[in-house]
């Protein structure tokens, strides 16, 4: 029946050989995964966000089960800057894994004293600008929900980053007009645009008539939240034909992930799925290429957008 | 039947396709025997499962976690884990509803199990409800290694007590309390424990049960000098140690408080270490707690 697909996967300079990364804050610094699956056999790691000081992260309850998702209000914790360094960056180097580090921060000199610190490390094959933090210069309001503010983040951090390491944006669904958003940040700079970030949530527990999470509100993500998601990358798309996009919400199947792809990503990310599956990942990527060699496709470049062609279009 | 596991098999966890082979009643609770072939040799008391529930795909997407309660690496149908359940929620509801043949998507062993006693101290085990679970493995790999081993079983009533018999044949005295006084005597596990620690010098009590029960033993323990070990149970999400949700203020042997998480560096915790009275909270002096002027962080 099929040849075998080609499965790479090119995102701004760096090539891939697979389009399924992880998302994140599901996979810490890939240790864990990596019981269940080889994470040198995927795209690469996508690290939990870190910021410069260690943080502890909110009070419990930090989670509530939703249909077909999830609330989480974890609050970032992280060891900072220095011990991720040392100690999960290198173990991901010594693995041989790609890394793309997630970096966050409550102002725009934050994140530009990050990309600093990572500019001369090894074993960075791209930086994702997780700009769903709080501004604490602006009365925390979200970087992301702002374009202004999204992109100040991206022209400091592109500024501070070497030329030879792509930077995405991650975006957040909660705002009005995600191509507008996009815009800004790929004018400020940006190589491509990760999408998307959780979008807020509350959960109620009727036995004790209270928010169900200590930090009252959270980041509800999972397979509820993937229309929206499709949704989101394909106006970005339409939008901005050529930037590179990393799709992700919901992804628990080769199927899923698919959509993404039709819709404009060039690659994925899996993140909520292993929650319940931790081989996901690697699970996904093997469902993705079945998928498109039953569908005639001899690469995975060539399914990207597929779905935007016109009608009467052939395969 | 058919099974497959992946991961590094040689020292867990594993993520194992199974089978049910049973589910019985035992009191308000369930027993769960599963064939999960490569998880029992890699088993130590403690240690806990966490399994997918609601069939695939599902809408409930956070694993259920459960401490396992007997491993058995013999006979025909290859190893086998046993779990007790309280069905109070769709997850567990929808596992105790599993026949036997229907396939379970496992992962075990998790978590860092009971530490053994390097010389035959007398012990005491206490077991709050179904969280008496992992504590019949524990004793016979105590006695096996020339401990004393007494036991209290405690729960709100007599339906709610788990183990009992297999607790009498297990050690050398079965104490039973319940807060209604339905059976053994009236009131909580730390109501008797005393008495016993005096009559037999117990080194270490080792504890699972609610977080209320463990704050109360810890205490006991360390008025007394003397070593607890606690299984926790925190909701988690993912049990391997990624969401970072099942955390706990713990202090380090640096004496630094960390949110710890209960599935990779618990479930079970010496009582000394756990900030018993601040679970639900950052505490202010926590490695990255926010700066405030308003007391314990939320």
């Amino acid at each position: 029946m099929s040849s075998v697909v080609d499965m790479r996967a090119q995102l701004a300079t760096v090539t891939l050989p697979s389009p399924v990364l992880t998302a994140s804050g599901c996979a810490a610094a890939g240790r864990e995964l990596d019981r269940f699956f080889d994470v040198t056999a995927i795209g690469a790691v996508v690290t939990k966000s870190i910021m410069a000081q260690p943080r502890s992260g909110r009070a419990t309850p930090r989670m509530a089960e939703t249909p077909a998702g999830m609330l989480n209000s974890i609050g970032l914790q992280g060891p900072g800057i220095e011990e991720f360094i040392r100690k999960d960056l290198r173990w991901l180097r010594e693995r041989g894994a790609r890394t793309v580090v997630s970096i966050a921060g409550g102002s725009v000199n934050e994140f530009a004293e990050l990309a600093d610190r990572l500019r001369h490390e090894e074993g960075i094959a791209a930086i994702e600008v997780n700009i769903s933090c709080p501004n604490v210069e602006s009365r925390g309001q979200v970087f992301a929900c702002d374009a202004r503010a999204a992109g100040s983040v991206i022209q400091a951090v592109r500024r501070h980053t070497s030329a030879l390491t792509p930077i995405f944006a991650k975006l957040s669904p909660d705002v009005t007009d995600i191509a507008d958003i996009a815009s800004a940040c790929v004018n400020a700079g940006a190589d491509g645009l990760s999408m998307i970030n959780t979008t807020l949530g509350m959960v109620i527990d009727t036995d004790t008539m209270r928010p169900a999470l200590a930090g009252i509100m959270g980041g509800l993500s999972g397979p509820a939240i993937r229309p929206m998601a499709v949704r989101c990358v394909w106006q970005v798309r339409q939008t901005l034909p050529d930037i590179p996009i990393l799709g992700m919400g919901g992804i628990a199947s080769g199927l899923d992930a698919l959509q993404f792809i039709l819709a404009g990503a060039n690659a994925v990310s899996v993140g909520t799925a292993t929650f319940n599956d931790p081989s996901a990942p690697m699970r996904v990527h093997n469902e993705l290429a079945a998928a498109l060699a039953a569908r005639g496709f001899r690469s995975l470049a060539d399914a990207v957008s597929h779905a935007h062609r016109e009608e009467g279009a052939l395969l | 039947m058919s099974s497959q596991h992946f991961g590094k098999a040689d020292v867990g966890p594993i993520q194992v396709r199974g089978e049910v082979l049973a589910v019985r009643r035992s009191g308000d609770y369930y027993v769960l025997v599963f064939a999960a072939p490569g998880i029992a040799e890699l088993t130590a008391p403690g240690s806990f499962v966490a399994i997918a529930v609601g069939g695939q795909p599902t809408a409930m997407l956070l694993r259920r976690c459960f401490s396992i309660h007997r491993v058995d690496t013999t006979g025909a149908l290859g190893g086998t884990v046993e779990i007790v359940v309280d069905a109070h929620g769709p997850g567990t509801k929808w596992l105790v509803e599993r026949a036997q043949g229907d396939a379970i998507d496992i992962i075990a062993p998790l978590g860092r199990p009971f530490s053994l006693p390097k010389e035959p101290v007398p012990c005491v085990l206490v077991g709050g409800g179904y969280g008496a679970a992992p504590l019949f493995m524990l004793a016979d790999q105590l006695r096996e290694r020339g401990c004393r081993v007494d036991m209290i079983l405690g729960a709100a009533t007599e339906s709610r007590l788990f183990g009992v018999v297999d607790g009498r044949r297990r050690t050398s005295s079965l104490s039973i309390t319940t807060d209604d006084g339905s059976l053994g005597t009236k009131g909580r596990v730390t109501d008797v424990l005393d008495g016993i620690l005096d009559e037999h010098g117990g080194q270490v009590i080792y504890a699972c049960g609610p977080m209320g029960m463990l704050a109360g033993l810890a205490r006991v323990a360390a008025l007394r000098g003397i070593v607890s070990q606690c299984a926790v149970e925190e909701a988690m999400a993912c049990g391997v140690g990624v969401c970072m949700t099942c955390v706990l203020p713990v202090v380090g042997t640096d004496g630094v408080t960390r949110m710890t998480r209960s599935c990779t560096d618990g479930p079970v915790f010496f009582g000394d270490q756990v900030r018993w009275d601040e679970i639900g909270t950052v505490p202010v002096d926590c490695l990255g707690a926010p700066a405030s002027t308003t007391g314990v962080a939320r």
